[in-house]
């Protein structure tokens, strides 16, 4: 048997191994996680915990095992982003507006990982409705990185918005996690905890029962601590939904077999434009190493140009907030969730609203609202969704010369809580990396590959052609193999 | 806008000279379906409330919209009973605007590239011309829940099983300039709508509804301001309506005011109507394409099979039964006024006297049924029926006039005609022995009027008739009683 | 383009938002940030460019006409405010 500590230590695939061999249940696992959880509230990477749940899974789990049905994830206890409704147990959005709602649905995504047996232990925190880069914006309050540099005492953000699972993940308090991501909202919060995050193509994973924020751009995908767990874990969230019109009937691959560790003869493409101004010195040359490590491993470097890049991050702040505008008008108070009454119905609606959306999720609604208004649709909507035109076809012609991109995650790494949230346009900076890829609806993964000067994790992105996860993660693979990252937080809050 | 030459007899006199109204209509028709347009709900009505709503149809958190492969054929069909052009390609809109029957928050609509394009209906009218009627466009949307008052003194009941079902909204050119147009726009677009079978067209159920532009002008002058009578659900109600509002607008222009836009609600109790407060706000919908939804694309070939399969329309039936069956103008255009009654006199027809044929249908038959308040699809008595009825007539079973007598006994009894008439002994006599015998008795009864008749008095003849038929119980063969008195009376 | 203190209560009114009136000039000016960044795209030449209406190439699937759902008002209802008989309850509507 193996010790309790050590369960929580070991990856998705270590764990999946271990149980298959016998030497650990689910149920062990999933009791050393829920103690793992209750010694690190102090993060508060969770918006609810579901323990007698994840119990109840985990024994169902063993019995399946025992009886010789095995899932991929089986007995794999997980963390889901609370924007992933589940079943009879409270989904929030992290927002106010939410409150008490419990779906008497569930997520096909949250379905799929069920039926491929994993275990949920509860609800992971995150920015309201999605919106944010630092999980600020939570109204469950901030979310602690579990990382900050040494003699540092403040707060660091995990990045946003899937902040509780990016925390929860690194924190060695859940295996793997769900996140979503809209314009880096896996892979931003991934570079700045030390783990692995990647989001698929647009149309692989079902948005059916995910709270929508911008329903062009939104797309589920794992949160993970290696690269071959992420490849697991995908495989068991994608799938052909009928119930989303956007989802893609298409093959899904084995993409674990995508692990090959070979990348000889393949190209990878470094944007010129990526190179932006005020990039932080230990960006670059960690963007000039994970060169160097693809380059020793026998890929073949190719300079590339994505002219349009600038004009990736005005577009998403058009087109997501127009789409959250209008996907957030439900929240009105009359079916669901939190009401404010007012002396009559406009006035129910508008205090139920004012009260309900915190300062972040209000902005973005006005904007999109602003933007799609009358004698304002052509100038602001339509130009964006032209340029997005744009930037989908400077990839397709990148993706003519190269198989895959290499670009830094983020522009710098994770700050402390406060540095930034005062400011709106510094905060969406944030994203200047992913941003392009989801406005193109490409798959993106970000792999931990080195430390800043304080300590703090930096990742390196790999975007591949649309629905060619199997190039993404292998690159991953092979970038992931050589950046050797084994750095792990001290777990100051056990104290 | 088409150039529309001003017919006097619709103008209206006002205080200070002739004013002509200006009708544009919006017509919701509610799609025959199974399920919704973005739901598998049920579309069936009167069910309990919130009975028939999916979590999409509630707007919860997450839920999808999916589209209904029946809404687009059935649109696509009642763009071709329009003449319309069929748009291969369109896109749904989010037409976004808070209300309590809206749990979305917005309406999925079709808005820049509607499924069907311009195309137009003609409409027949009392005075027996016809007029045609442009039609802008048709989309797909989904209908609004609905809101009960009456529940509660402060709150607003709402059921949502109404919520998400299909309709197809028809946006007819300004062309209608008086409410019988309106009322016969209404009608035929019901007509096309029943024969094609993409919307039942009940009103009072509220599966076809019509929201009324109406403007007034000097004849001939520009386009005045208009306001939108939303929801007129009876044809009675749509002429009320638009009466009170050109009256309305009439008296207001007379005494020196303005027309303010604005949509307005008919109270067929007070007979006015009002502004609607809930609608007074600037409308700005902010329509933009639905990022959930894709572009609706059809093949050329499936638009065609759906062309292939369509049946005869009320316009191609009417002509063919004034050609084919040598029909009047107003007994064809009586008989294709539904599919049923079209299909009945065409059975009935069927190898008979069409003109016949269409007497006892259009007068004895919907008369009978009109009184009685039963549906042509319910009719007790079968085609069949009616034509053996009228097949006796014709090989002189029976006279015409029995023949009512037969009908009276078919309407209470369901019989086949040739049972009553063996049954009550109707089967006329043509035997003219029989006949001879009963005129030479009313002759020797009535030497005075016989001579009236040899002096010139021939319409006398009529009534020796009648005393013939009414000794005979009506039996006796009219024409057979006609040539004997002749013969008997004036000497052949 | 920049949003005065009017636009602001109207967008406001149209999202269904209270704004206290000494908030909207301040809100004003974060919104016109916000403006003034996205703006950048006028730089881009787009006359010739058709928008995107969709990153998943692929047609609109259509869904067979068959009822799969409702018969359950008490789970549609269940997470509602208010709600009566298996109806939604909500403020008085004049129409």
């Amino acid at each position: 048997m193996t010790v309790k500590s050590e369960l929580t230590s070991l990856t998705l695939a270590d764990a999946r191994d271990a149980l298959a061999r016998g030497e650990t249940t689910s149920v062990e696992l999933t009791e050393a996680y829920l103690a793992a959880i209750e010694s690190a509230r102090s993060l508060n990477a969770f918006v609810t915990e579901t323990p007698e749940q994840a119990i109840d899974m985990a024994r169902a789990s063993d019995a399946r095992r025992a009886a010789g049905t095995v899932g991929a994830m089986e007995g794999l206890p997980l963390g889901i982003k609370d924007l992933f409704c589940t079943r009879d147990v409270l989904s929030t959005a992290s927002s106010h507006i939410l409150d008490g709602f419990q779906p008497p649905y569930e997520s096909t995504v949250t379905t799929n990982l069920w039926n491929a047996g994993a275990v949920m232990l509860g609800k992971l925190n995150m920015d309201e409705f999605a919106m944010g880069s630092s999980n600020e914006t939570s109204h469950y309050g901030p979310v602690a990185n579990p990382w900050r540099p040494e003699g540092d005492n403040r707060t660091y953000v995990p990045g946003g918005s899937s902040g509780g699972s990016a925390s929860s993940v690194a924190a060695e308090i859940v295996i793997a996690a769900t996140g979503t991501d809209t314009g880096g909202s896996i892979r931003q919060p991934a570079s700045f905890t030390g783990i692995v995050g990647a989001k698929p193509t647009y149309g692989r994973c079902s948005r059916f029962g995910v709270v929508a924020f911008a329903s062009s751009l939104d797309q589920a995908g794992p949160m993970t601590r290696t690269v071959r767990d992420a490849a697991i874990m995908l495989g068991s969230m994608v799938g052909f939904d009928p119930m989303d019109s956007t989802s893609v009937d298409m093959p899904v691959p084995n993409f674990e077999s995508a692990l090959t560790g070979d990348v000889r003869g393949m190209r990878i493409g470094i944007p010129a434009e990526y190179r932006i101004d005020d990039m932080p010195e230990e960006i670059e040359t960690l963007w000039k190493q994970g060169e160097a490590w693809l380059k020793d491993a026998g890929a073949e470097i190719v300079p590339i140009s994505l002219p349009h890049t600038k004009y990736a991050l005005p577009a998403y702040y058009i087109v997501a907030p127009a789409e959250a505008s209008s996907n957030l008008a439900r929240y009105d108070g009359m079916r669901f969730g939190l009401r404010v009454d007012g002396g009559d119905l406009t006035e129910t609606y508008e205090k139920t609203r004012a009260a309900g959306f915190g300062a972040e999720v209000q902005r973005r609604i006005m904007i999109g609202t602003y933007v799609l208004s009358a004698g304002y649709y052509d100038a602001y909507y339509l130009k964006a969704q032209k340029v997005r035109t744009l930037i989908g076809q400077d990839f397709e012609q990148a993706f003519g010369q190269v198989d895959a991109i290499l670009t830094p995650t983020a522009p710098s790494a994770a700050f402390a809580a406060g540095e930034k949230s005062g400011d709106p346009i510094a905060m969406y900076l944030n994203d200047v990396f992913t941003v392009p890829a989801s406005m193109a609806g490409l798959p993106g993964i970000s792999v931990p590959a080195g430390l800043s000067a304080e300590g703090m994790p930096l990742g390196l992105q790999i975007l591949a052609p649309a629905f060619d996860e199997m190039t993404m993660f292998r690159v991953a693979g092979v970038l992931e193999g050589a950046a050797e990252f084994t750095a792990r937080p001290k777990k100051w809050w056990l104290s | 806008m088409r150039d529309i030459p001003t017919n006097p007899d619709n103008l209206i006199a006002g205080e200070t000279g002739d004013w002509e109204i200006v009708l544009g209509l919006e017509i919701h028709a509610q799609v025959t379906s199974d399920a919704k347009l973005f739901s598998g709900a049920s579309t069936e009505f009167g069910a309990d409330p919130n009975s028939q709503v999916s979590f999409v149809d509630a707007g919860l958190p997450g839920m999808l919209p999916t589209i209904n492969e029946k809404c687009i054929e059935q649109a696509v069909r009642t763009g071709m009973g329009l003449n319309s052009e069929i748009n291969l390609y369109s896109v749904f809109d989010r037409k976004n605007y808070f209300y309590p029957d809206l749990p979305q928050g917005y309406q999925i609509s079709q808005f820049k590239q509607p499924i069907v394009g311009p195309g137009h209906v003609t409409i027949e009218l009392s005075d027996g011309t016809s007029k045609v009627i442009g039609v802008e466009r048709l989309h797909l949307e989904q209908d609004a829940g609905k809101s009960v008052h009456d529940q509660h003194p402060s709150m607003t009941y709402v059921d949502l099983n109404r919520c998400g079902v299909a309709l197809m909204e028809i946006v007819s050119d300004p062309d209608m300039r008086s409410a019988e147009e309106a009322s016969a726009y209404v009608e035929k677009v019901q007509r096309i709508v029943r024969y094609l079978g993409t919307c039942d067209g009940v009103m009072a159920e509220g599966s076809l509804r019509a929201d009324v532009n109406v403007s007034v002008r000097r004849p001939g002058a520009e386009l005045g301001t208009r306001c939108e009578i939303k929801n007129v659900n009876s044809m009675r109600f749509i002429r009320q309506a638009i009466e009170h509002e050109a009256r309305r607008q009439i008296e207001i222009l007379e005494d020196g005011g303005k027309i303010v836009q604005e949509t307005r609600l008919y109270d067929p109790n007070k007979g006015v109507t009002r502004s609607m407060r809930s609608k007074e706000e600037a409308h700005d919908y902010r329509y933009f394409p639905d990022p959930d939804l894709l572009p609706l694309e059809m093949e050329a070939a499936y638009v065609q099979a759906i062309r292939d399969s369509l049946p005869e329309l009320p316009d191609a039936k009417k002509a063919r039964f004034m050609a084919d069956y040598g029909l009047s103008e107003y007994d064809a255009r009586t008989l294709v006024s539904d599919r049923e009654s079209a299909d009945y006199f065409e059975a009935v027809a069927k190898g008979r006297d069409a003109k016949l044929s269409a007497n006892w249908v259009t007068s004895d038959l919907f008369g009978f049924l009109n009184r009685t308040g039963i549906a042509i699809a319910e009719s007790p008595i079968a085609a069949s029926q009616l034509g053996q009825l009228i097949d006796r007539i014709v090989d002189k079973t029976i006279s015409g006039r029995i023949a009512k007598d037969v009908f009276e006994v078919m309407c209470e009894t369901h019989q086949d005609p040739d049972a009553i008439i063996a049954e009550k002994g109707l089967k006329q006599v043509t035997d003219e022995g029989a006949i001879t015998a009963v005129v030479d008795q009313v002759i020797a009864e009535n030497p005075d009027k016989v001579a009236d008749v040899q002096g010139g008095k021939e319409k006398l003849l009529g009534w020796f008739t009648g005393q013939v038929m009414k000794l005979s119980g009506g039996k006796a063969n009219p024409q057979a009683v006609n040539k004997i008195l002749r013969d008997k009376i004036l000497g052949g | 383009m920049s949003l005065d203190k009017d636009t602001v209560r109207r967008v406001a009114k149209l999202a269904r938002i209270e704004v206290a009136e000494d908030r909207l000039e301040a809100l004003g000016q974060e919104l016109n940030q916000i403006i003034g960044f996205v703006e950048q795209l006028d730089e881009v030449d787009t006359s010739a460019v058709e928008p995107m209406t969709s990153v998943a190439k692929q047609k609109l699937r259509w869904r067979a006409d068959k009822v799969t759902s409702g018969g359950q008002a008490d789970k549609v209802t269940a997470n509602a405010p208010a709600s009566d008989m298996n109806f939604f309850v909500v403020p008085k509507v004049v129409e």
